[in-house]
């Protein structure tokens, strides 16, 4: 139940700023973000731990890691 | 994660290098880099290459990962802004263009082969001891320099911008990323 309340860090795309190479998706150790469409990489919210090396490796540094109220304002 | 076969496509990226060192007719395989991405994003509607082969990417990947040869500061915003993308993509067409025509003027005996290889567009290399004769016309080795120019101009712009910035920036600004991105913008088959 406390899940629910406790404030988790996700991985959001700039996806204006987003070159869609894919450096992100090799690093993620959940397999939560993804390049499906060649246009700009999408995070699995769900998946997400909020690890940030994501972040860390995008070329572009489009990736930003938040903080998000609870499980239900995610999806 | 587990490797895959097309996470050591580097090995094949700095063995192209290489052998245009010694024989710039290789400079032709270079065609396989640019006729890849551009069939993968026109059928599939992805950037596969990127994601997955791009042996230039995963090259400046491990010589600013795990080499450290970089510092690993954000790459400032103006090279990410959509007219620096564009308008790069546009000057590196021209100049191939450009590249082709010299191509075109020696095929036609009207210019006579340069062996020079050309780097940034500006510094002409002496290049000739790459150059063994071809059986096929001197055109055939001019496109070679030519290709080669720009392969080798393109990874020298990479790693001076892996060095200053992230591993990969070169993906921020690579034409054929750019490229392949608005090729999947406008396809068909674009998920939402
Ligand atoms: S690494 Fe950055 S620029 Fe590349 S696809 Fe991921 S979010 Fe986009
Ligand atoms: S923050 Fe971590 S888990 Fe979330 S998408 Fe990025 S690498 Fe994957
Ligand atoms: S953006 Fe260019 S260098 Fe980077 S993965 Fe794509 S084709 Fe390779």
């Amino acid at each position: 139940m406390e899940t629910i309340k406790r404030k988790k860090r996700k991985a959001f795309v700039d996806e204006n700023f987003c070159v869609a190479c894919g450096c992100c998706a090799k690093v993620c150790p959940m397999s939560a973000i993804h390049v499906p469409n060649g246009i700009m990489a999408k995070v699995d919210l769900q998946k997400c731990v909020g690890c940030g090396k994501c972040a860390k490796e995008c070329p572009a540094s489009v990736i930003a890691i938040q903080e998000v109220e609870n499980e239900k304002e995610m999806v | 994660m587990k490797k895959k076969w097309y996470d050591y496509l580097w090995v094949v990226s700095l063995t192209y290098l290489i052998l245009g060192f010694f024989n710039i007719l290789f400079a032709w395989l270079g065609l396989f880099c640019f006729f890849i991405p551009l069939i993968i994003s026109l059928v599939n509607g992805n950037k596969g290459y990127c994601n997955r082969y791009c042996g230039r990417g995963q090259l400046f990947g491990l010589l600013g990962g795990s080499f450290g040869l970089s510092r690993k500061k954000d790459i400032p915003m103006w090279m990410k802004s959509k007219w620096f993308r564009y308008g790069f993509l546009t000057f590196f067409l021209v100049m191939f263009l450009q590249m082709l025509w010299n191509t075109y003027l020696v095929f036609t005996d009207v210019r006579s082969l340069k062996q020079v290889v050309t780097l940034l567009w500006t510094f002409k290399l002496p290049w000739h001891w790459a150059y063994h004769g071809t059986l096929f016309h001197p055109g055939v080795a001019q496109f070679a320099f030519g290709f080669y120019s720009v392969m080798l101009t393109s990874t020298v712009l990479g790693l001076i911008t892996m060095a200053l910035f992230k591993p990969r920036s070169w993906c921020v600004y690579c034409p054929m990323g750019t490229m392949t991105q608005l090729i999947c913008k406008a396809h068909p088959h674009r998920k939402s």
